[in-house]
This record gives structure tokens, C-alpha cells and sequence, in this order.
């Protein structure tokens, strides 16, 4: 008895927070492996295919290259804050993987497998807040490296995270009027009730959500902060070595997240595909965890193929975006949303 | 459960350390931060009163502490890099044109 | 367990306070600062608040603190201030100090014991808190928002570069 105590009580959660840790990692070199195969295959270049069988190999190469580089940091650079800004970067996409459900609970006996670390009354809102955390390693970083481009960087992804923040919030609420939750397995619970996915209701928002989730993230076309064509690689110009590595899986796990959110909330997280369809019904067998994986693949995939084919954006026409477009767009579906919900 | 006494000692000890930076700083932007602190401190004495005497409406109220807090925020700053603007100084003891 | 986690979060809360006293530094203090509300936010938690405390971390952490250090950014005063030379003044700051801790010490002792609520509380939902948002505390939100919107107004007035200037 006091054996199986031990294993629920210890080695469960010890696995689960270990888990959290790689599964970020893991993701990182999937995607390392198939941004640099897609972007090169769409662009009719061939891309890395030495390194193993069609060069599968090529991120564990990558990530040993780094493991051996020197770590250089350079006289005029702030001791402590270039080195507690990659932690802090990191630190805050792997907290908040902490509140995000994997997949629906397994059921083992009479222990109740759940896939996520902790379910909060609140775990939306702390993803999210946990996750903007990371600005703080983009300033510092930036600021710490005492360079110019570093500097302009991270003034540019203050800038930018910050507005792109209240459209985000505001297609958040909407999601959050349907629920009637702020918890992300209720969320996701109440879209196997109702059987229809959030995404088709407020499409929207999800658009909105979507396109601000891509400049939170610094990706393309809105990777302005680390522009390699205006400011060498921005921020993490002046790290090398495990720092940048830091940085690089920070940006990964970060993308990996915002993928899991859109999933959970618009895309019905770890629910089958066409719940009102009988003929679709086996699709029920396959776990939900699968189902979730699937599901973010195709998000992280959607972020490669815009990545490969639309140009960057000019800083102000980036902040024009939020600011013109997102955010009034955000508000007046908030609205329509708002008026539905009380007429329905 | 923790006993309501910890979180008063706490925020009583947080309040003092705000006022001792307040002192202790001199520029503008430090003490403006020594002054969320205590700002801080009450919202903890406020949420660990509303737990001990089970009174759900003292949240609300720190709701709009904070909201407060982050509008006072905006304009301090503004404030502060108006002066920084105007005399290219943030230091307090070099702000003494009001001085007879 | 929920003791320990208190005295982590007190400890980083007191000890971070104290770094953003001694260092000279503003990036560092401004660092400290946010270390000091994360885990306030963490208290809130424990105080069986999680509403108040996911609104600390994105209000106070998240974008409070990111004006701030914009700010110092902006301002950018390289080697930073050094703290307070004149020794009259810092001895003034800890005797304020101590003088304060005494007074409010005594006054809470003086003070009738908070009458216990019985049972532990589950923690507010953040549905409880919306519906007294809404119902018993309708005007003070929208006065509230009125605030915000005049102090974002008062900032830009503020802060815009008039012509010719």
C-alpha cells in the first residue's frame, strides 16, 4: 500500500514536471528538423538532408555545435543581467506549460491519470500572464549586451509585445463568454458539450488571436525584434553558445505554447474531430493526447509556411496593424460576441 | 492552513522596507518603485484580512488597487520623463528649484 | 506544504525588497522589483485569491514593471545612482523605519482579534469576484474606467512633444 502511495504521491508528479521540461525540448528539435527541411523544400532549395536519414539528424548536430561553443560575453556587457536574461526567457515558457492540458485524464485502476500538472480556476489568465513573463528576458537581454542592435531589438519587441497584447486579451474574453470559464480543461469540456469547436463560432477571434499570437511569439512576417537583414539576429546578438541555445528553445517552447492555447480553445484541445458525425465515430478510439498532438502540429506547421511565405513587415506599419486593425477589429467582435451571447 | 498573523507580519515588514527605500533612493523611478511596495504591502493585508474574516468583496476592492496602481504607473512615468526632458535630471537633490 | 510555500514566497519577496534596496543599479532594482511581485503574486494564491493573484503577475508584473524598466531604458543612466551618501539621511530612513514597525506593532496588538472564519475557505472563483464586479461595485468599475482612460489621455498629453519644442 504504502508503495503505491509512493508512486502516486512522488514518482507521478516528479514524471509529469520531468516531462514538462523535455517535452518543450523535444518539440524544439522537431521543428528545428522541419522549418529548416520546409522552408527549404518551399523555397526549392534542399535544405539540411546529410545528417542522418533526410537529415533527422541535423538538430542533435546543431544542439551538440552549441554545447561545445564558447560562451563569450563581452566586456561592456552587464554581468548579471545578461546571464539571468536567457533564464528568465526560458523559465517562463516552462511554467506556464505547468497549467496547460495535454490530453483528457487516463484512467489506471483507480488512479486518475491527469495530463497536466495543475488545473487552476484561472489557468488561462496564468498562461498567458506567465508566458509575458518572457518580455522581461528580451529587455534585459537586449539592455545587458550594451550594443546597438541588442538595444534596438529589444526597445522594438517591447513595443510590439506590449500592443499586441490587448488584442490577444480582448479574443480571449470572447472565448471565455462561451465557456462561462477561465479554467482551460473547462474550456475545453464545454466545447464537447456544446460539440462544436470554438474556432468555428468565433473565427474571428481566432483569426485576431491567431495573427497576435505570431507577433507575440517574434515569428515571421513580424520577427522585427530579431530582423537579420536590419539588426543582425536583435536581442541575442551579442549570446552564444548554451545562452543562445536558451533563447532559441525559449522561442520554440513559446511557439509550441501559443499552439496549444489556440488548440485548447478554439480547436476543441484534445477532443476527435466531427463529434456529430456517426461514420466518424472509431475516430473516438484514438487517444485524446494524439488527437492534441495532430492538432498542434498543423498550428506549428501553419507558423513555418507563413514564415516561408510572407515578407517581414516595416516597424510602423507592424505597430499600425495592432493598433488600427487588431485591436478595433478585437473590440467589435467582442461586442457582436457579447450581444449574441445575450440574446442567445 | 497559515496562520492570518504571518501575512500581516509580512506585510507590515514589506510596508517598512517600501518606506526605508523610499528614503534610502535618490532618483525619481526607484522611489516611485519603493512606493509600489507599500502599495503592495496593503493589498497583502487586505486579501489576508478578507481570508480570515471570510469577506469575498475585499478582492474587488484590491481589484481596483491594482487597476489604480497601473493608471498612477502611467502617469507618474510620464511625469518623470517629462522632468528627465525638461532638466536632464531624475536625482531629487538636484530638483530644488522650488527651494527659496 | 502550504506553510513552506509561504515562507519560500515571503523569503523571496522580503529578500528581493532588500536587494532593490542595496543595489545601485536601476536595471537591478527594477528586477528585484518584479522577483518581489511574482511572488506576491504566489501570497495571493496561497491567500485562496487565484483571481487576484494571476492579476497581480499580468498587471503588476507583466506590464507595470515593463513601463518601468522602458523607462529606465529611455533614460538610461548608464553606471546608475549610487545610493545615498549623506549619512544622516540613511540612518533618518532605518530610525523612520524602526519607529514605523514599532508604532504599527503596537497598534495591532492593541487591536481586538480578528474574528476567525470557521472553516477554510476553497478560494473565490473568478465568477464570484465578476458577479460583485458587476452587481454591488457597478459604479466604482466604471468610475474606474474612466480613471484609466484619463490617465492613458493625461500620459500621452503629457508626454507629447509640442511644436517647436
Amino acid at each position: 500500500m504504502t508503495n503505491t502511495g509512493f508512486v502516486f504521491d512522488v514518482l507521478i508528479p516528479v514524471g509529469k514536471i520531468v516531462a514538462v521540461i523535455l517535452y518543450p525540448m523535444l518539440m524544439t528539435i522537431v521543428m528545428i528538423w522541419l522549418e529548416r527541411r520546409v522552408v527549404a523544400l518551399m523555397q526549392k532549395r534542399l535544405g539540411p538532408n546529410r545528417v542522418g536519414f533526410q537529415g533527422i539528424l541535423q538538430p542533435f548536430a546543431d544542439a551538440f555545435k552549441l554545447f561545445l561553443k564558447e560562451d563569450i560575453m563581452q566586456d561592456q556587457a552587464d554581468p548579471l543581467l545578461f546571464k539571468v536574461a536567457p533564464v528568465l526567457v526560458m523559465f517562463s515558457s516552462l511554467l506556464a506549460f505547468c497549467f496547460v492540458p495535454l490530453g483528457e485524464p487516463i484512467r489506471i485502476g483507480t488512479y486518475q491519470l491527469t495530463l497536466w500538472i495543475a488545473q487552476s480556476p484561472v489557468g488561462l489568465l496564468l498562461v498567458l500572464g506567465l508566458s509575458s513573463i518572457s518580455v522581461f528576458g528580451v529587455i534585459f537581454g537586449g539592455w545587458a549586451s550594451n550594443s546597438k542592435y541588442p538595444l534596438m531589438g529589444a526597445l522594438r519587441s517591447v513595443v510590439q509585445i506590449l500592443s499586441y497584447e490587448i488584442p490577444i486579451g480582448l479574443t480571449v474574453l470572447s472565448v471565455v463568454f462561451f465557456a462561462r470559464s477561465i479554467d482551460l480543461v473547462e474550456i475545453v469540456n464545454h466545447q464537447s458539450q456544446a460539440k462544436i469547436w470554438f474556432g468555428f463560432m468565433l473565427p474571428v477571434s481566432f483569426v485576431v488571436f491567431w495573427i497576435s499570437a505570431i507577433a507575440e511569439t517574434n515569428r515571421a512576417p513580424f520577427d522585427l525584434p530579431e530582423a537579420e537583414s536590419e539588426l543582425v539576429a536583435g536581442y541575442h546578438t551579442e549570446y552564444s553558445g548554451m545562452k543562445f541555445a536558451f533563447f532559441y528553445i525559449a522561442e520554440y517552447a513559446h511557439m509550441v505554447l501559443v499552439s496549444s492555447l489556440v488548440v485548447i480553445m478554439f480547436f476543441g484541445g484534445w477532443l476527435a474531430p466531427f463529434p456529430n458525425v456517426p461514420a466518424f465515430a472509431f475516430l473516438k478510439v484514438i487517444p485524446g493526447f494524439v488527437w492534441y498532438l495532430v492538432k498542434i502540429m498543423f498550428f506549428l506547421y501553419l507558423y513555418v509556411w507563413i514564415r516561408a511565405t510572407l515578407p517581414r513587415y516595416r516597424f510602423d506599419e507592424l505597430i499600425r496593424l495592432a493598433w488600427k486593425w487588431l485591436i478595433p477589429l478585437a473590440l467589435l467582435n467582442f461586442l457582436v460576441v457579447a450581444l449574441i451571447r445575450y440574446i442567445l | 492552513m497559515i496562520p492570518p498573523g504571518y501575512f500581516f507580519i509580512l506585510s507590515v515588514v514589506l510596508f517598512v522596507l517600501g518606506i526605508i527605500a523610499f528614503f534610502f533612493k535618490r532618483d525619481l523611478i526607484t522611489q516611485f518603485m519603493a512606493i509600489e511596495i507599500m502599495l503592495n504591502a496593503a493589498n497583502l493585508a487586505f486579501l489576508a484580512l478578507a481570508r480570515s474574516s471570510n469577506f469575498v468583496d475585499a478582492q474587488v476592492i484590491v481589484f481596483f488597487i491594482i487597476t489604480v496602481a497601473a493608471a498612477e504607473a502611467a502617469i507618474g512615468l510620464a511625469i518623470v520623463l517629462l522632468i528627465f526632458r525638461k532638466k536632464k535630471t531624475i536625482k531629487t537633490e538636484t530638483l530644488n528649484s522650488m527651494k527659496g | 506544504m502550504a506553510i513552506l510555500l509561504f515562507f519560500l514566497f515571503a523569503a523571496f519577496a522580503v529578500g528581493s525588497v532588500l536587494g532593490m534596496i542595496i543595489s545601485r543599479n536601476q536595471a537591478y532594482s527594477a528586477l528585484f522589483l518584479v522577483v518581489a511581485f511574482a511572488s506576491l503574486g504566489g501570497l495571493f494564491g496561497l491567500l485562496g485569491a487565484p483571481f487576484m493573484a494571476v492579476v497581480q503577475i499580468i498587471i503588476y508584473a507583466g506590464a507595470i514593471m515593463v513601463l518601468f524598466i522602458f523607462v529606465i531604458m529611455m533614460i538610461h543612466l548608464g553606471e546608475g545612482i549610487s545610493a545615498e551618501k549623506k549619512k544622516w539621511t540613511i540612518a533618518a530612513a532605518v530610525f523612520m523605519g524602526i519607529i514605523l514597525l514599532a508604532e504599527i506593532v503596537f497598534a495591532v496588538k492593541g487591536a481586538p482579534a480578528v474574528p476567525m472564519a470557521g472553516q477554510e475557505m476553497a478560494g473565490t472563483s473568478p465568477t464570484e469576484i465578476g458577479r460583485l464586479l458587476f452587481t454591488k461595485y457597478l459604479y466604482p468599475f466604471e468610475i474606474t474606467s474612466i480613471l484609466i482612460i484619463a490617465a492613458l489621455v493625461g500620459a500621452v498629453v503629457l508626454i507629447k512633444k509640442r511644436e517647436g519644442e
